[in-house]
């Protein structure tokens, strides 16, 4: 049975990484987006977590991705909070525009 | 072979979904691309036997952090025009960096020892993957499982904390200050003269409730 090899794998994560970095740069005005492209960075290395996990028969790996879930989730919540916040105050998420702490 | 058919389908899915999670132009649409590129991501996870990581994926991710993405989305009122403008001026540096980050990742994985590794024999645990994640969660992860749950809580008073905000115009019930009510905030005594002398004129000192003295037809106005 030929299946995919784990360099494959790799290969795809390493892909999704580079595209969220290329997100980040592109959306750099949108913080609800960038938040987005954090979240396809933690997606991108819980990939490869899974898959040394499986290629290495080793099940540790597969914990570690449980708590990155369980600190991604809490990190987005929170985000999105402040996101909620900001925007009350200012009527605007965009990043040019909060410079209040400007001198 | 069939799996390796599969493994292309998803992935091509994932890319392409999240390609399209950085270029939407509607922030709706990335959310929903984006819920399309964890999905297929899942499926991925599947592929690896991770079965009760995918389904967490779908069910808390999916389920849970991308309808509350799409609450703040539709919540906020986005000027897309302003956010969106020179949108495309930093893609020659973006590009650079990608491709530098992809490429020396793709160098460093590529030639490690584990490009000999093939799936163990056996990968799969008797009683299946959830299983063995639980026995290795709850005996060897115990301290780390509870921190995480001290974490989620946090994050949630955290996230209640900052977005509560007390409303105005509510006529709620305040026991508290109900209680806290003293005579001198409701009662106000006012010194005033109890009757009147017959025939003396004092229209300064006439309330108009005072009824009981005929002849001051001049009240409080004069």
């Amino acid at each position: 049975m030929s299946t995919p090899s784990l360099s494959l794998y790799l290969l795809v994560g390493a892909i999704l990484f580079a595209i969220s970095v290329i997100g980040i740069f592109l959306n750099r005005k949108n913080l609800i987006v960038l938040l987005m492209a954090i979240e396809l960075m933690l997606l991108a290395v819980n990939t490869n977590f899974v898959a040394f996990s499986h290629f290495l028969g080793d099940l540790h790996g597969q914990v570690f991705v449980f708590f990155i879930l369980t600190v991604a989730a809490a990190e987005s919540a929170i985000g999105l909070a402040i996101l909620v916040a900001l925007f009350r105050n200012m009527r605007s998420i965009n990043v040019d525009e909060l410079d209040s702490l400007k001198g | 072979m069939a799996q390796t058919a599969l493994f292309w389908i998803f992935a091509a899915f994932t890319l392409l979904a999240a390609v399209r999670v950085i270029t939407a132009r509607n922030p709706v649409h990335a959310v929903l691309f984006l819920v399309l590129c964890f999905f297929s991501s899942a499926c991925l996870w599947l592929l690896l036997q991770a079965e009760f990581l995918a389904i967490t994926l779908v069910l808390v991710y999916v389920g849970a952090v991308m309808v509350l993405f799409l609450f703040v989305v539709m919540m906020l009122d986005l000027h897309i025009d302003r956010v969106r403008r020179g949108f495309w001026s930093h893609l020659p540096v973006a590009a650079v960096v990608g491709a530098a980050i992809a490429i020396q990742l793709w160098l460093v994985l590529s030639n490690g020892s584990w490009q000999m590794l093939a799936a163990p024999a056996n990968p799969a645990p008797a009683g299946g993957n959830t299983r063995a994640l639980g026995e290795l969660t709850f005996t060897q992860y115990l301290l780390p499982l509870q921190l995480a749950g001290a974490i989620l809580l946090v994050a949630m008073v955290a996230a209640i904390a900052l977005t509560h905000r007390r409303r105005e115009d509510s006529l709620r019930q305040s026991v508290p200050d109900q209680i806290a009510v003293r005579r001198k905030d409701r009662v106000r005594v006012v010194a005033m003269a109890s009757a009147r002398p017959a025939g003396e004129a004092q229209p300064a000192a006439a309330q108009p409730g005072a009824g009981a003295v005929p002849g001051t037809p001049t009240g409080k106005g004069s």
